[in-house]
């Protein structure tokens, strides 16, 4: 399976739809419909309330994607899509951990996370909830860093992204 | 005005122009029958209500205008997904109005309650599941405007009972009627680029075996007379397709016939050798191409299509074009007409080609010898010839359904009315129902199977008591027909499971109990005047139960799979 999100064969969609229940559910059923695993998915409202956007990472070959796009933009409750390249996007994505780091580490899993930018938002004996907002690899790079102490939990939020400027 | 949801909900469909609702009522669409007591609109109530969802794609077929269904919750909606699905295949305008729970009862298993929007999302052109009654009228306008424009389509609309219930505070609302429909979404392109357009006619006028591709997106443009003058013009041949029959007419010296897996030797074979196929409102659909990477490996492709989505799909354009099949045939016709056509390439060669291959192999079959059953072909060529110029006919699924399309002359756009897309045996009854209600000025007969016949026959007690005069054609091979051929073909005749019985049950005597005229005919000189019969008939629905021979086989046939080229005419 490939799990590596930087590879050649992912696609993001950043899709503008009209914020309403069940629209969701129609676009990502045009990827279940064809057993298409989506890999990371952003929904949330822009400053106009009334629309929503959905950014999508999948990793489909460009055919079907095509395909898929036409599809999506049939769609009544679909506005605007654009599919953009990982090379002319900007991506960003949050993750959120909870890590034990025993005691005598403490400082330098604290350099660590500054070299990384990544903030403590808690902490309570040797256990810290670390975040960090950056692009999609560096999360990777930081994620494996924290899977070398002891980890109860990682979340990250799925990708989002803009065009990039000119 | 106040008014209340359900009250809202009559009116709305009144101010669309709906002329007749097919539905059968139940718990939680209650409510709206109530105000339908008092409406102009007429109910038709059927008896199961896959028949008015079939009803309202023949009403649908036979008219261009929306076909409207109606029923209740769970059981009733679940019943009715079929009729979406085809609807959704073969892109007929629907809407279809199906009852819920109340809101409050939504997400808790309710009696009757299935997620209807979500069972039907991805057979729908769109679905609403309505939570207000004030949002009645407008998304019912907004209804109409998605099933008619575009791409036609089915769409749903779920209306929870308390809303729509005059006794429940949550019905109430103020009545409005939306003076326009406003989605951000949904913009239809309807006229081609001229630019395209003009490549697409630099590309017909200097084709040397060109072919007219045409597909049911002709008939639901309403594109049939400027496909014939566009042909003309040109004078190129037209293959139309199961869906497109009658786009031209099949007397037109033009039109070649239908292609695909049933389709006959010239209309398959045109398409395999063209050098430009122009595509209009059709979809590359895998019975008509056969196996993809074979299919008319000459040719250049130009495509013509309402859904953007259709373009590229199957078989990459050199030229596509999103819009609408009638504005895009006229521009194109402007556009040679300006080019001028006296400079396309001598085609006499591909035309006789063409005529050659007609004469070669035409659609044949053997007639009975005496004490033998009836050949369906000749019973379809006797209804055919026995029957006015534009009769509607209609069929199910199955062998009977593709001699229909092949031996019956559709001389106008309109009168042919089956399933292509999704193949749903059952179709005809109460498709050409549907189809006499839109059309009581035309007569009406089902070409059906057997096995069809005892899908929905129910169908017959609707129109006997609403004295809907259709008449039906049993062609009864007492076998699943179409299946028999494949495992006869296929499967080393291991014949599983696809023998039905001739005469249980008795068609006649159910046709009979059913409200109707029933006949039987079983001998060759009894065809004729049992047509004659049933065209006399005009108060009550007729069924002819045509015995036929189970032996006989629908030819050409392209096998599944198979190169077009690999066509076997005959055995
Ligand atoms: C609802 C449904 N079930 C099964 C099929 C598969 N099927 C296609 S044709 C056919 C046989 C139809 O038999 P009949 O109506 O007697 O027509 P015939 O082929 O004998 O003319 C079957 C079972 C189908 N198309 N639709
Ligand atoms: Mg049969």
């Amino acid at each position: 399976m490939n799990t590596n999100p930087t590879e050649v064969r992912h696609h993001i969609l950043s899709v503008l739809v009209e914020n309403k229940p069940g629209v969701l559910a129609r676009v990502s059923g045009l990827f279940a419909r064809r057993a298409y695993n989506i890999y990371s998915l952003a929904v949330a409202p822009t400053n106009d309330p009334s629309v929503s956007r959905i950014s999508i990472v999948v990793d489909v070959e460009s055919a079907p994607l095509e395909q898929i796009t036409k599809q999506l933009d049939k769609l009544i409750n679909v506005l605007v899509i654009e599919e953009l390249a990982p090379a002319d996007a900007v991506q960003r994505e949050l993750l959120i951990a909870t890590v034990s780091v025993t005691t005598s580490g403490h400082d330098a899993f604290r350099s660590t996370l500054g070299t990384f930018s990544a903030q403590v938002l808690q902490e309570s004996g040797d256990s810290f909830i670390v975040s960090l907002e950056d692009t999609p690899e560096r999360l990777d790079v930081f994620a494996s860093f924290l899977g070398s102490h002891h980890l109860a939990a990682i979340e990250r939020t799925g990708r989002v992204a803009l065009p990039r400027l000119g | 005005m106040k008014t209340n949801g359900g009250a809202a909900l009559i009116k709305s469909l009144e101010l669309e122009g709906v002329e007749v609702i097919f539905g059968l009522p139940g718990g939680a669409i209650l409510p709206v029958y109530d105000p339908i007591i008092d409406s102009p609109i007429r109910h038709i109530l059927v008896r199961h209500e896959q028949g008015a969802g079939h009803m309202a794609e023949g009403y649908a077929h036979a008219t261009g205008r929306p076909g409207v269904a109606m029923v209740t919750s769970g059981p009733a909606a679940t019943n009715i997904v079929t009729p979406l699905a085809d609807a959704y295949m073969d892109s007929v305008p629907l809407v279809v109005i199906t009852g819920q729970v109340g809101t409050a009862g939504i997400g808790t298993d309710a009696f009757q309650e299935v997620d209807t929007v979500g069972m039907t999302r991805s057979i729908t052109k769109h679905n609403e599941l309505v939570t207000r009654a004030e949002d009645i009228p407008r998304v019912i306008r907004e209804a109409f405007h998605i099933a008619t424009t575009g791409r036609p389509g089915p769409v749903l609309v779920d209306i929870p009972k308390d809303i729509v219930d005059p006794t429940n505070p949550n019905s109430a609302m103020d009545w409005y009627w939306p003076d326009s429909v406003d989605l951000a979404g949904y913009n239809p392109q309807m006229e081609g680029d001229p630019a395209l357009i003009e490549a697409a006619a630099r590309l017909i006028l200097a084709s040397e075996r060109p072919v007219l591709y045409a597909g049911g997106g002709i008939l639901k443009a309403r594109a049939a007379e400027a496909l014939t003058a566009l042909a003309e013009l040109v004078d190129i041949p037209v293959v139309t397709t199961l869906m497109g029959r009658g786009g031209i007419p099949d007397d037109h010296p033009l039109c070649l016939g239908m292609p695909g897996m049933h389709g006959n030797y010239t209309a398959v074979m045109s398409m395999q050798e063209s050098d430009l196929l122009i595509a209009l409102g059709s979809r590359f659909d895998d019975r008509v191409t056969g196996k993809l990477a074979e299919f008319a490996p000459h040719a250049r492709i130009i495509h013509v299509d309402i859904d953007p989505a259709e373009l590229g799909k199957v078989r990459r354009p050199d030229v596509g074009i999103t819009g609408d099949c009638r504005l895009v045939i006229e521009e194109l016709i402007n556009a040679i007409k300006i080019f001028g056509t006296e400079t396309q390439p001598d085609r006499s060669s591909w035309r006789s080609t063409l005529s050659g291959w007609q004469e070669k192999y035409p659609l044949t079959y053997e007639q009975s010898q005496t004490g033998e059953l009836l050949k369906p072909q000749f019973v379809l060529e006797q209804l055919r010839d026995n029957t006015p110029d534009d009769c509607i006919v209609a069929s199910g699924v199955g062998q009977h359904q593709m001699w229909t399309a092949q031996y019956w002359k559709f001389n106008h756009p309109y009168t042919w009315i089956n399933s292509g897309g999704l193949g749903t045996m059952g179709f005809a009854v109460p498709a050409a129902i549907g189809a006499k209600v839109g059309r009581p000025d035309r007569m009406v007969w089902a070409v059906d199977g057997d096995g069809c016949f005892q899908m929905t026959a129910q169908e017959l007690v609707t129109a006997a008591s609403e004295r809907i005069p259709v008449k039906i054609a049993i062609l009864n091979n007492a076998y699943l027909g179409m299946v028999r051929q494949w495992q006869e073909m296929f499967y080393e005749e291991r014949y599983s499971e696809v023998y039905l019985s001739p005469d249980l049950p008795d068609y006649k005597m159910w046709a009979e109990a059913m409200g109707c005229v029933g006949m039987r005919v079983e001998s060759p000189e009894d065809v004729l005047p049992a047509i004659q019969r049933a065209n006399e008939i005009d108060d009550r629905p007729v069924v002819i139960d045509f015995r036929t021979d189970a032996r006989e086989k629908v030819f050409p046939m392209v096998p599944a799979g198979k190169s077009n080229s690999d066509i076997v005419v005959g055995e």
